[in-house]
């Protein structure tokens, strides 16, 4: 591990805060360098409000001086995907339709964040409207993988994984609708966790699919992303999709909870298009559970295969009556050479949304449309409550069920930019998840020869965050990959 | 050929809530464009909807009101189509499971005079589902403006089945609709404002027909007025159109009212695809048992059934009861006056004659009257006893009117009672009437009981207009009788 402030985890941070070993303002000036000295070549974010981060750093400080503070978060520089809403910093889901676009609100996470002391921290880049699965689909720039600068650092939310693998923030939030938290975190080394569709609100988040968009933390352990997600999960009236559910304090879970689990492994996930090296280092993982005593047995998810095409009709279904808003009227990117309102309609969405934000709001255009609704959308959820099925199916027998993350580690810059399909399928394994609601996450289990992350995906039962997250510690705490940072 | 109408009313009425449909920002009407507005009504982005509990109470005394059946699983879905009045250019509706299925309107048709009731009719209904308002487009010469104070506003659609055949029914029916929505304060269905709204879908057929015609979907019939003659222009149109070897298009048309035109907006061809599906931010609605016996219980009588308990309970005649009625409040105020009173008959006469008439020409409302029930009782009261005769009465009812006294103390400050008189003088007066007319003697000894009135005036001249006539009346029955 590194001995720079900006490498430590949250558990460390808040003990020196706490000694006043380090100040709030310290730690952001730290990140804040890093950031400065690293991110024109990782480009993780895009745009930071240095000024706000170091006022709210001081007010940290002051708290903490007047015997306020209020947790493990007060004081530590959190980043913020570029889709979800905070008070007065600008929101532009990497889309040229939202670039001066600044909230006038805040998200329930960011107010979450800010109750708990925690700094918002930058905008993060991600693919326009989180859409994709490497960032090149950012209508500002495409971030680096830190590993390899070359290569993606996943998608969608790839500047909130790179800027934690970094040092350009201690954790960070993202939103996973298919995969886009646990897909870049396997790609960039870090922990990333979806958590149960409902579990944490999605106020304030842009939706790109509202029936499986969840906001959920990167983080350099497991216990950070035990704390990052007990800041922001519960009840929120605010989203009627959020449930009422208690939130146990995740942190003190993982102390209670030792095993040993009944794991299965689904022989779906493990077939055709599964690199060699990213297959042998799960494997690697699932031994050492085996080892600790774990029972680990072959489960069966029959519906996988289905799943990439039933997320790509409802995806696409919800997102092109979601991006309906942006129209050039009350806000966003307006064509300045209309002639009517339809013209203006096309001409500002066709000048403000990118490439893939088009394909996919055609798609779900189309699946929604007269005629074809039922043959799509009705049928893609009949499906979708089969695949949720299998899970449930699944989980009668083992506790949590693990599986490579991403079919490959991080893939170069513009090899399947050109194929949609191509890259639809770097979330073969990550889509059935959200489809299911359930709580996945993305942890280290290696590095291929070429010196690029793996990831271990472990999925858990509806609203079990305590237990997955126990899991998943049991294998960090014997070994040490997040502690091989990259060259930057 | 004889040629019949079907028509089916689409009424859009908004519910009168504090807050809007989807988020806490207050509704309302009149205020400075765009200050009724939030991030969820401008759709801003990453913005989510909470449904407004007041608007499902609503809607769901409304159904049961009109008997429909609430339905124990209701969702939301999305009806998407571009529009700059509509700020997520999707609006929440409910598309296949509304929360109120079946019910009726009743209706009543115009009598053969305005003082005889006319036919009942029972007009039955398809579904009544909630949704949210849209903005308001202000159309400049050079620029279009868009006030979103209205968008986001709880509003039904009460949607009929094809059942109703002449314009004068369709008037009915929105009238019924109207006078339903007001008494359970569900909405004041001010038109102007905008606050009940009318689409028609209007086709014809020759008499004996019965398959239906090609609809033509009649927009915005705003005033109820409008909804007759643009119905009526609608039917004329039709059969113009057939008679001369034409045939009707499925189309959506236009109505303006200030030209008594219409014109075609966009036919079958060119009509949008909503592409409705269930709305992923909002949950399905369950609405219990317990939930509807709640709003049961605070359902008030409808209009009709308490016209027909006015009847048999206070034996009003209708020309009294159709204007009372209507008005909930009016009718409360009757009854307690009745009930006050004992003489519904006689309150009622002054309540609608008289009260009405005064608070018309004063423009007041009838809760800014300084004359309550328990004056109009006793005005009723003091003439039914005789203290007080009915000339007297409506100089006392004028004062009541300007200064809420109580028609006693008037009368006693005007001297406007009917003075007790002896009764050895009273009976002379009596004798000396009887005896100057024995014309009108002869008559009623005859059978002519109204003969008795001729001997009244010279016996009220010698009491200077202040004798009791009832007492007057039984002393001369009584004289008569002994003759």
């Amino acid at each position: 591990m590194s001995s720079e402030l900006f490498y430590k985890p949250v558990t460390e941070l808040s003990s020196l805060l706490e000694a006043k070993t380090v100040s709030s303002v310290e730690l952001t000036q730290a990140v804040i360098a890093r950031t400065k000295a690293v991110d024109t070549k990782v480009k993780a974010f895009n745009s930071f409000d240095e000024a706000d981060a170091l006022a709210q750093a001081r007010a940290s400080d002051e708290r903490r001086a007047a015997g306020q503070a209020r947790g493990p978060l007060d004081g530590i520089p959190v980043g913020i995907k570029d889709v979800i809403a905070v008070d007065g910093q600008p929101l532009t889901a990497s889309s040229k339709m939202l670039a001066n676009f600044v909230s006038p609100y805040d998200s329930t996470v960011t107010k979450k964040l800010k109750k708990a002391g925690a700094i918002c921290w930058g905008r993060l880049n991600l693919d326009e409207f989180a859409m994709g699965s490497s960032t090149e689909n950012s209508a500002f720039h495409t971030t680096c993988n830190p590993y390899d600068l070359e290569r993606v650092p996943g998608g969608s939310s790839g500047g909130s994984a790179a800027a934690v693998a970094a040092g350009e923030a201690i954790v960070s939030l993202g939103s996973d609708t298919g995969g886009s938290i646990r897909q870049p975190a396997a790609l960039c080394n870090v922990v990333g966790f979806k958590p149960t569709y409902g579990l944490v609100s999605r106020f304030g988040l842009i939706a790109f699919a509202s029936s499986l968009d969840q906001i959920g933390p990167f983080s350099r352990s497991v216990e950070d992303a035990a704390i990052t997600l007990g800041a922001i999960a519960g009840h929120d009236p605010l989203d009627s999709t959020s449930f009422k559910t208690e939130i146990p304090n995740y942190r003190d879970e993982l102390k209670k909870r030792k095993g040993p689990w009944r794991l299965g492994i689904p022989k779906e996930y493990f077939g055709q298009g599964l690199d060699p090296e990213v297959a042998a280092a799960v494997e690697k993982a699932i031994s050492y559970y085996e080892k600790m005593g774990c029972e680990v047995k072959n489960v069966s998810l029959p519906h996988t295969e289905y799943g990439v095409g039933v997320y790509y009709i409802i995806a696409t279904a919800e997102c092109s009556s979601n991006l309906a808003r942006y129209d050039g009227i009350r806000y966003g990117h307006r064509s300045k050479d209309a002639k009517d309102i339809i013209d203006l309609y096309f001409k500002s969405r066709a000048e403000g949304f990118g490439q893939e934000v088009k394909r996919r709001i055609i798609l779900g255009t189309y699946v929604l449309s007269s005629g074809y609704y039922d043959a799509y959308y009705l049928r893609a959820q009949k499906v979708r409550t089969l695949i949720r099925q299998d899970f449930l199916n699944a989980y009668k027998e083992v506790d949590a069920i693990l599986t490579p993350t991403s079919p490959t580690p991080a893939f170069k810059k513009g090899e399947k930019a050109a194929n949609p399909l191509a890259m639809y399928l770097s979330d073969v394994y990550t889509i059935g998840v959200n489809l299911a609601g359930l709580p996945g996450m993305s942890i280290p289990c290696g590095f291929s020869k070429s010196g690029l992350p793996i990831g271990l995906q472990l999925i858990g039962q509806p609203f079990q965050e305590a237990e997955l997250l126990s899991i998943a510690n049991a294998y960090e705490k014997a070994h040490d990959w997040a502690t091989i940072t990259p060259n930057l | 050929m004889k040629y019949e109408a079907v028509i089916g009313l689409e009424v859009h009425v908004q519910v009168k809530t504090h807050s809007k449909m989807f988020t806490r920002v207050a509704a309302g009407y009149g205020h400075d464009e765009n200050t009724l507005t939030d991030p969820v009504v401008l759709a801003l982005p990453g913005v989510l909807p909470v449904m407004n509990k007041a608007a499902l109470d609503a809607i769901i005394k409304a159904g049961l009101m009109l008997g429909c059946e609430i339905a124990p699983v209701c969702k939301w879905d999305r009806k998407n189509y571009f529009y700059p009045d509509s700020p997520k250019n999707y609006q929440i509706s409910q598309y296949d499971q509304p929360i109120c299925l079946g019910g009726e309107v009743e209706i009543e048709l115009p009598g053969s005079a305005r003082n005889v009731m006319g036919e009942h009719k029972k007009i039955p209904l398809t579904r009544i589902h909630l949704e949210e308002d849209v903005g308001k487009l202000n159309h400049g010469a050079m620029e279009s403006l868009v006030d979103y104070n209205r968008a986001g506003t709880p509003l039904m659609e009460i949607v009929s089945e094809p059942a109703m055949h002449t314009a004068e029914e369709a008037f009915a029916y929105l009238t019924s609709i109207r006078n339903t929505m007001i008494y359970g304060g569900i909405s004041d269905c001010d038109m102007e404002k905008g606050q009940l709204r009318c689409d028609a879908n209007i086709s014809i057929r020759p008499v004996g027909e019965t398959k239906l015609g090609t609809k033509v979907e009649l927009k915005n019939l705003n005033s109820i007025s409008f909804v007759r003659d643009g119905i009526a222009h609608e039917i004329a149109r039709q059969i113009a159109v057939t008679e001369s070897g034409g045939t009707i298009v499925q189309e959506t048309r236009d109505y303006d009212g200030q030209t008594g035109a219409s014109q075609s907006l966009r036919t079958k061809e060119m009509a949008h695809d909503y592409r409705y599906f269930p709305d992923p931010d909002l949950m399905p609605v369950k609405v219990d048992e317990a939930w509807k016996a709640r709003i049961k219980a605070e359902c008030p009588e409808m209009p009709f059934v308490k016209q027909r308990r006015f009847f048999d309970q206070y034996q009003v005649p209708y020309t009294i009861t159709s204007v009372l009625v209507p008005d909930r409040e009016l009718s409360d105020y009757f009854e307690e006056a009745a009930k006050l009173s004992g003489k519904s008959q006689a309150a009622g006469n002054w309540i609608v004659n008289d009260l009405l008439r005064d608070l018309g020409a004063a423009k007041l409302p009838l809760a800014d009257s300084k004359i309550k029930p328990a004056h109009i009782a006793a005005l009723v009261k003091l003439i039914d006893a005789g203290t007080i005769l009915n000339t007297a009465a409506k100089e006392i009812f004028t004062e009541m009117f300007t200064t809420g006294d109580m028609p006693d103390a008037i009368a006693d400050r005007r001297g406007l009672k009917a003075t007790p008189t002896d009764a050895g003088e009273l009976e002379q007066w009596c004798r000396d009437s009887i005896a100057a007319n024995e014309k009108a003697l002869a008559e009623f000894k005859g059978g002519k009981d109204s003969a008795i009135n001729a001997f009244k005036g010279p016996i009220m001249k010698a009491a200077k207009g202040k004798a009791n006539p009832k007492l007057v009346d039984e002393t001369l029955r009584k004289l008569l009788a002994s003759m």
